[in-house]
């Protein structure tokens, strides 16, 4: 019997401390922010899209490499003897035309391990978070600076070069012809 | 979304024809906890049998590991138990560093063990926020997550990432702390603790929960050991088990903290109110592991004893780790390249996911929730 | 007195019975319900630190015009199983259940849909009317979580039907009558002579009906809030167990009525609680048309006192949601036959001796 009225009491007791600290937070400022109107500042650590410095970038594929997933594409070409390709910003002198830099955000996990190799500093992660997009081909981005027909260009000249070059060989050793070197497997579409 | 399998048709004594029903409850249920699949036998709402079907999250992370190197599976180990990511970097951090036999300077260990018991904090603050919303009560659970949030922001002030961390390296950190890290962290401690304290007021000793809670679920000390029930649940059933302090690993010898275990306060011992309760003083507990480490941090340079190239010679290990679930290992072989050969995970949450039968049967299908809940699986890391 | 207002102005019966009729629908039911679902969510977001609707309208205030539009639009999904006329009728019988308790409520003493004797009694046998929709809208819908819905509402209505007949049958020993309007004007006044506070009962007698009239409020308050699946007993449409219960399968504007029905009967009940126990329509402080002689302002200010001690309950109902956790069906029906029956039956008694001493 007393452990019945107890079992009522508490029951009913219980509900009203519960029912005091709900009541109490009517009164609480709300915690959450009206996010598109209203945005928090990121810190600036903050790992999201990914952004290339395609000024400084090299070519050495050490991100592409150090990928989980392999979301980033590289295809380069040799620049030409009389060429100049630059500097990056640390001093390094390119070799390398970048005719290929994509980056497949849909694959992409945001692990920041690719910014870690880069020896230019070139590849980091931005605070850009909103980039949604209806297709998913979309979400491949171009880093490339280079026009399409520059890229074609680049491609060309080299082939010609290597054609040369092996044709010189080719006339010197009479030694079968080689092909331009592609040095990088095309990624999976 | 349900399926009507006829079976077990009797026939009563007074000529009533009865079936046993079999519910479907998952894949898609508001409180499976991610893609579980229970299939009920049910004797109009008391449970005869239950089973599991799980795999519905299965992203071969197993098999992955096997073709990336050994740095590039821990952005895989993130997504097992993505509620504890941290701590599962940490365990496969540390399995890696033994194969290799390098020893990490003393305050990437420190920063290590803070981070851990935070994310054991996070951990455990979804495991009872949503097992409040299992029980019916919706603003506990958005209090728990309100809190969690503070620990995330300090995760993503630290190294960028709000979930998926890629924090723990094999040698080292991939940051050092944020320089505001230590005051924040301080901050938070003083503002959770008092919060604990709400919680258990508005939750933990309502009649209500007790009642639905206690008694309820009782996994006894011998079938949890049989069943090799690890972490919180076993300790729910009243067993001082815990690796921080058996097998410890990292600095967790230097600091003092105690292991909570059920007590049966409001009914038997391993019942969920007790599972439930351990979970909350753990977070107690992991909070003051965290306020020694913060006010004793040694300086140092937590990217030192990264090796630039990790290639660990032939051999195999297995190390485990206290995950806010429960005991997370990793087996590792190496042939002596630079992916492993092998990784295999011994998951807590897989685990505890098999002593669920034993537990349900003779239960209403309102317990399957609460104790599923009491449980804490995620399902991330059952499938994995 | 509205009907004979009607009457005059329209000459016929019918129109004004018509009249007469749709006009709680219209002029209360709809215009509650819009604002009752977004108090709710202010509600419940303001007691977790949240902000709730913010979009439609100045604090979201239109954000349940935009809900309603967005439910008319919305595909009617019938299951390919289910039973059709049954899952049709379902929804239309839940409302017609909660909208026929406002016939008997009274709002003022002006305003009273039909003033019949029965009127208390009407409201508690209408509002067991719901749960044929309810088992009919489990059953039909062909799915298992519709079903065992269903069948707990079903056992949780009726079981707590019990108690709430029990506690009215006690204030009806007081006051001697079922007719809500005469028991309203009972509690004239001012507030010591509401139910809660023993009635219009003088002397001894009233002390010992204080404690006892709380209690039974209380436990009428309690099974109130179990006829209309409130939390903590919303055990027919728990999400975390049964998804939503009964109206599982329910799309669209079948789904908005079964919402309306809700909120309708969140505050039939409360209206309920509050003609037995809180005077009903009457001021706790007396009126102002009395004040200054205007007469006519007497029956909306009773309206507007009658609105505001429903929608406190109605308050109280989301307060106590939003801080709960749910009860199980064995813990549900114990509640109800091992605590507030019993305790109910005792105060009977005590409240029938005293009335007959």
């Amino acid at each position: 019997m007393k452990e019945y009225f107890k079992n009522a009491w508490s029951g009913l007791f219980t509900v009203f401390i519960g029912m005091k600290i709900t009541f109490k937070h009517l009164f609480v400022p709300a915690v959450t922010i009206q996010y598109p109107d209203e945005r928090l500042q990121l810190p600036e650590r903050e790992r999201n899209r990914l952004y290339v410095n395609m000024d400084d970038c090299i070519g050495c594929d050490q991100c592409a490499r150090a990928c989980p997933v392999d979301c980033i594409t590289i295809e380069t070409v040799k620049g030409l003897a009389g060429e100049d390709l630059g500097k990056t910003s640390n001093g390094k002198r390119k070799a390398l035309w970048v005719t290929k830099f994509d980056i497949d955000f849909a694959k992409c996990c945001y692990c920041q391990l690719c910014v870690f190799p880069c020896p230019t500093e070139c590849i980091y992660m931005t605070d850009v978070f909103e980039f949604s997009e209806l297709e998913r081909g979309n979400l491949i981005y171009d880093f490339v600076t280079l026009t399409p027909q520059e890229r074609e260009e680049k491609k060309s000249n080299y082939a010609k070069f290597e054609a040369e070059k092996a044709a010189e060989k080719a006339a010197a050793k009479a030694a079968p012809v080689n092909k331009p070197i592609d040095n990088q497997e095309t990624p999976k579409q | 979304m349900s399926i009507t399998i006829e079976k077990n048709k009797s026939e009563s004594k007074t000529g009533i024809r009865t079936e046993e029903m079999v519910l479907n409850m998952g894949p898609q249920h508001p409180s499976t906890h991610g893609v579980l699949r229970l299939e009920l036998q049910l004797e109009g709402e008391i449970i005869t049998n239950v089973i599991p079907h799980i795999g519905y999250l299965h992203r071969c992370f197993e098999k992955h590991a096997e073709a990336m190197n050994y740095s590039q599976v821990i952005p895989y180990t993130d997504r097992m138990d993505y509620l504890a990511s941290m701590y599962n970097e940490f365990g496969y951090a540390i399995a890696v560093e033994k194969l290799l036999g390098i020893q990490v300077p003393e305050r990437v260990e420190y920063i290590r063990v803070i981070m851990g018991e935070l994310q054991r904090i996070a951990s455990h603050l979804v495991a009872l926020g949503t097992y409040a919303v299992d029980i019916g009560a919706f603003t506990p659970f958005l209090f728990c997550f309100r809190d969690r949030e503070k620990i995330l922001s300090l995760f993503e002030q630290t190294c960028g990432a709000r979930l998926l961390y890629n924090y723990i390296w094999v040698g080292g950190l991939s940051h050092d702390l944020h320089p505001d890290f230590i005051n924040q962290t301080n901050d938070f401690i003083k503002y959770f603790r008092p919060k604990v304290k709400e919680l258990n007021d508005l939750l933990t000793k309502n009649k209500i929960f007790i009642d639905r809670t206690a008694n309820i679920g009782v996994l006894p000390l011998d079938v949890a050991i049989n069943y090799g029930i690890s972490g919180p649940n076993l300790r729910g059933s009243g067993f001082k088990w815990d690796i921080r302090k058996e097998d410890p690993y990292s600095v967790y010898n230097k600091f003092d903290f105690d292991i909570p275990v059920g007590q049966g306060l409001m009914g038997k011992v391993g019942d969920c109110w007790d599972r439930y309760y351990v979970r909350i003083l753990e977070m107690e507990e992991s909070l003051r592991i965290i306020e020694q480490a913060v006010n004793s941090i040694p300086e140092g340079d937590v990217t030192s004893a990264i090796p630039k190239r990790i290639k660990p010679p032939v051999g195999q290990v297995y190390s485990r780790v206290e995950n806010p679930r429960g005991e997370l290992g990793y087996f590792i072989i190496s042939d002596g390249t630079i992916n492993p050969f092998r990784v295999k995970v011994k998951g807590p949450s897989f685990v505890h996911l098999g002593v669920l039968n034993e537990v349900l049967k003779g239960h209403m299908i309102a317990d399957v929730i609460a104790i599923l809940g009491s449980i804490d699986i995620v399902l991330g890391e059952v499938d994995r | 007195m509205i009907y004979d207002f009607f009457f005059k102005l329209t000459n016929s019966n019918f129109l004004a019975d018509l009249i007469q009729s749709l006009l709680p629908l219209f002029i209360f039911i709809l215009p509650f319900a819009l604002f009752a679902v977004l108090f709710e969510r202010k509600v419940s977001a303001h007691m977790q630190d949240r902000l709730g609707p913010m979009r439609v309208g100045y604090h979201g205030i239109l954000q349940t015009v935009a809900d309603i539009l967005k439910l008319v639009q919305k595909e009617d999904i019938i299951p390919t199983l289910a039973d059709k006329p049954l899952f049709n009728i379902a929804p239309v019988l839940v409302f017609a259940g909660s909208y026929l308790a406002f016939a008997a409520i009274p709002f003022s003493s002006a305003f009273i849909g039909s003033n019949i004797d029965l009127g208390i009694i009407f409201i508690i046998a209408a509002s067991g009317f719901v749960v044929a929709g309810i088992l009919m809208a489990g059953w039909s819908s062909n799915n298992k979580y519709s079903l065992l819905g269903a069948m707990r509402s079903a056992a949780q209505i009726i079981s707590y039907e019990i108690p709430t007949v029990l506690v009215v049958l006690s204030v009806i020993m007081i006051t001697g009558t079922t007719n809500l309007l005469t028991l309203s004007e009972m509690q004239t006044g001012h507030f010591w002579n509401w139910m809660i506070f023993g009635g219009p009962v003088m002397g001894i007698a009233k002390f010992i009906f204080i404690p006892i009239m709380i209690i039974n409020f209380v436990i009428i308050y309690i099974s109130t809030l179990a006829e209309v699946n409130r939390t903590p007993f919303d055990i027919p449409e728990a999400e975390s167990e049964l998804v939503s219960g009964y109206h599982t399968e329910y799309s669209g504007m079948k789904f908005a009525m079964f919402f309306l029905s809700e909120y309708a009967n969140m505050f039939a009940v409360s209206a309920i609680v509050a003609a037995l126990f809180l005077g009903g329509y009457q001021s706790p402080i007396g009126y102002l048309g009395n004040l200054f002689g205007v007469h006519w302002l007497i029956p909306i200010e009773q309206f507007f006192w009658f609105t505001a001690k429903g929608i406190f309950f109605v308050f109280v109902q989301m307060w106590l949601r939003w801080t709960l956790p749910r009860l199980r069906v064995d813990q549900l029906m114990a509640l109800c036959w091992k605590y507030l029956i019993p305790i109910a039956f005792v105060n009977l008694l005590i409240i029938g001796l005293i009335t007959v001493l």
